[in-house]
């Protein structure tokens, strides 16, 4: 049972949601909630303490606080939030190298949570039906936050082998989306014409932001170790979204990302993602087997779900797409 | 009338209104190309008091778009078209002008083209409706996918129809020992594979869905090829294919699906017109081990007919290399025709499924067994060749 709990990247939303939400289930005796910005929003019982994990000063509040737990959700997804694209990689890879440093010579250390992504399976037509855990990417990731997560895994592999008395899980979590949360891929449904492959419809997995913050919450108070897989259920395509939307959509040609990129970007369009273009045309699946038996957690949310509880609102006008409320700070503070 | 429209008009009036010169023209053209951010500002502002952002005409629960509500807000209160029902609309996805009338038009080109095949009465009035309740299933997006992206409304409304025609009248494809195939749980449909382009695995699944009496959908593996090609790869996911690789062959069988797969694969549908009915290797086995691993029985199964549909005389390696094909074939009448060289020879084909071959009994562990799964893949490999033999006596002529 952990005792002191220490959470990254509580500025932005899961983390801050997960701070509050284990400070105030009773599970936990302590919450310390670190960032380099201060939240927006309410941490609850949560005791924020305001740090950068790139700064040695974080080895010293562990040993300190005692902490027996520490949840990393301090991984970013788009260079927006991070103020570029270097910035990004910096947080990202560099600080979670600094923290793993830390947590290396914390004696009081019982159990790491990483937040990972599914994206580090990669997107191609090699690809499985479904990935199970233990299966590779068939073509890895090479750019932007894919690629950083892949880094981060590695970092957090390196750190297991050499603590093996401390528990490690990783979640791999199939992309999130949430009100208020921005990420590329809220960004390409809040499109005023939504962009599509011609000739290829991928099929996507969600997971919904609350059911995001309960995975990691249970991560981090459960026994369990190891890469847990963590996604909706069921499955449905990319035109199949667009459809249930009632978003009118254009057929691209795939190898023309960056000039949808940059066409979409000029004509006031929306933001789209270059790098997302070959997981809409081939998609990616992942296997629950593991979330289910392992880590006994069940989303709340179906994939289907939770791309209309997000993003089906009539009220919502898409020419203004949400803000990340808490996600903005960022860039200044690092 | 509402402030954008304002805006847009005098817009257009400025610079229509007088023959502008050129100097004029190069500031016009500027001014366009930037606006300042003050008119943005208020060109926002204006925007927000249009009565689709305030909310005065409250929007409906399922309205269905952002951008063109505007244009169907201001047509409706223009009154230059007659009142839509907004469920019509919500269906379409789109406020077409005249959506009735276009549905209606729908209709009657349902009922007129149902009333040529055949169709009359009742049976033909549920057809339509059959027909409208896809589209609009499809508009909506209220339809289900598996994990292998296998879409069951698809392939039965759209994806078998279009194929029957071709099983039915083009090939008259005649089916034998469909009792071999297990009413229910998991099978592995093992054929051979031939003609040029992949027709014989659409008419297996044809075969197995229509002639079974558990009309029962194969799931193809297909390779990579299939998923990485536009157009191509969609369809095959939409119909049930997968990627012919064992973990998803031993989720499909472990899931209790009937796979089938074709272990020659582009040496089996590449092969020349003079080696026809000629097996190949049949792969590393791998498929062996899939129905190993899961108990599946393996049904043998050959086709007849499928190789005479494009008799390939020549291939041209180096252009297949440039284009990144595994081959590219030269027939009596491809490419010389053009597209009409593409339309296949009326070979009459025959389906055999042989008697199952059970795996249950040796257990999960044999499949680590290389010996084992080599004879099995042999012992399928002979049946499936023996069968073509026969069969192939049977045969009166390759048309008839």
């Amino acid at each position: 049972m952990a005792r002191v709990v220490l959470v990254t990247g509580v500025s932005r939303l899961v983390g801050g949601r997960t701070a509050r939400d284990l400070s105030l289930s009773g599970a936990v005796d302590r919450v310390i909630a670190v960032d380099a910005v201060p939240p927006s929003h309410s941490l609850g019982q949560a005791q924020f303490v305001r740090a950068d994990i790139r700064n040695p000063i974080i080895g010293k509040i562990i040993r300190q606080e005692q902490v027996d737990t520490v949840v990393h959700l301090g991984v970013i997804t788009t260079p927006r939030q991070a103020g570029g694209r270097t910035s990004q990689k910096e947080i990202n890879v560099i600080g979670t190298m600094q923290l793993l440093a830390a947590c290396q010579k914390a004696d009081t250390l019982q159990r790491l949570v990483v937040k990972s992504s599914s994206s580090v399976y990669g997107s191609s037509p090699r690809d499985p039906a479904m990935f199970t855990e233990d299966m590779p990417a068939r073509k890895a990731p090479t750019v932007g936050f894919a690629k950083d997560s892949v880094e981060v895994e590695t970092y957090v592999r390196g750190f297991a082998r050499r603590r093996p008395d401390v528990a490690v899980t990783m979640l791999r979590m199939a992309n999130v989306v949430g009100r208020g949360l921005r990420t590329p891929l809220t960004d390409y449904f809040s499109m005023r014409v939504v962009p599509v492959p011609f000739g290829y419809d991928g099929r996507v997995q969600v997971l919904h932001l609350d059911d995001a913050v309960r995975a990691c919450v249970s991560g981090a108070t459960s026994e369990a170790s190891g890469i847990v897989n963590i996604a909706g259920g069921g499955f449905v395509t990319v035109k199949q979204a667009a459809c249930l939307l009632r978003r009118p959509i254009v057929h691209v040609l795939p190898y023309t990302a960056s000039l949808v990129a940059f066409v979409s970007a000029q004509g006031r369009i929306g933001t789209f993602d270059a790098d997302q273009m070959s997981w809409l045309c081939y998609g990616r699946g992942m296997d629950t087997t593991r979330m289910r038996e392992l880590l006994g957690f069940e989303p709340a949310f179906t994939t289907r779900e939770a791309i209309l509880d997000v993003f089906a609102d009539p009220h919502r006008t898409p020419q203004h797409p949400p803000r990340a409320t808490v996600a903005g700070p960022i860039g200044g503070g690092a | 009338m509402t402030p954008r429209d304002g805006d847009q008009r005098s817009g257009k009036g400025d610079a229509a209104s007088k023959p502008a010169r050129p100097a004029e023209i190069a500031a016009a053209a500027k001014a366009r190309k930037r606006p300042p951010r003050k008119d943005i500002r208020s060109k926002a502002a204006d925007r927000s008091e249009h009565p689709v952002y305030t909310g005065r005409t409250p929007p409906s629960e399922d309205r269905p778009l952002h951008v063109v509500p505007d244009i169907a807000d201001t047509a409706l209160a223009d009154g230059a078209l007659p009142q839509q029902s907004s469920a019509a609309a919500a269906v379409a996805g789109v406020p077409v002008p005249g959506l009735e009338r276009t549905v209606a038009m729908l209709v009657g080109a349902l009922r007129s083209a149902g009333a040529a095949a055949g169709l009359e009465g009742d049976d033909l009035e549920r057809r339509v409706a059959q027909t409208l309740g896809f589209l609009r299933r499809r508009i909506t997006g209220e339809y289900d996918i598996d994990e292998f992206g296998f879409d069951p409304d698809f392939t039965e409304e759209v994806w078998l129809p279009l194929l029957r025609p071709l099983y039915q009248r083009w090939f008259r494809v005649e089916v034998r020992g469909i009792e071999n195939v297990p009413a229910d749980g998991s099978a592995l449909v093992v054929a051979n594979h031939s003609g040029t382009v992949p027709i014989d695995g659409l008419m297996l699944q044809v075969a197995l869905h229509d002639q079974h009496p558990a009309h029962r959908h194969v799931r193809m593996l297909g390779a990579d090829l299939v998923f990485q090609s536009p157009v191509v790869g969609e369809l095959a996911r939409r119909a049930g294919t997968t990627l012919a690789a064992n973990p998803d062959a031993e989720r499909l069988l472990s899931n209790g699906h009937l796979a089938a797969v074709f272990p020659e694969g582009f040496k089996g549908v590449g092969k020349p017109f003079s080696d026809r009915y000629r097996l190949q290797r049949f792969g590393r086995g791998g498929f062996v081990s899939a129905a190993l691993r899961t108990g599946a029985p393996i049904v043998p199964c050959s086709i007849v007919g499928a190789e005479e549909i494009y008799p390939m005389l020549g291939n041209l390696k180096s252009l297949a290399r440039v284009l990144g094909f595994p081959y590219f074939p030269v027939t009596a009448t491809f490419p010389w025709l053009g597209p009409l060289g593409m339309v296949p020879l009326p070979s009459k084909w025959i389906i055999e499924f042989g008697a199952p071959i059970d795996t249950a009994t040796f257990g999960p562990e044999a499949a680590e067994d290389p010996m084992l799964v080599f004879d099995l893949t042999d012992q399928v490999r002979e049946t499936i060749q023996q069968t073509l033999y026969t069969l192939l006596l049977q045969r009166r002529s390759v048309f008839f």
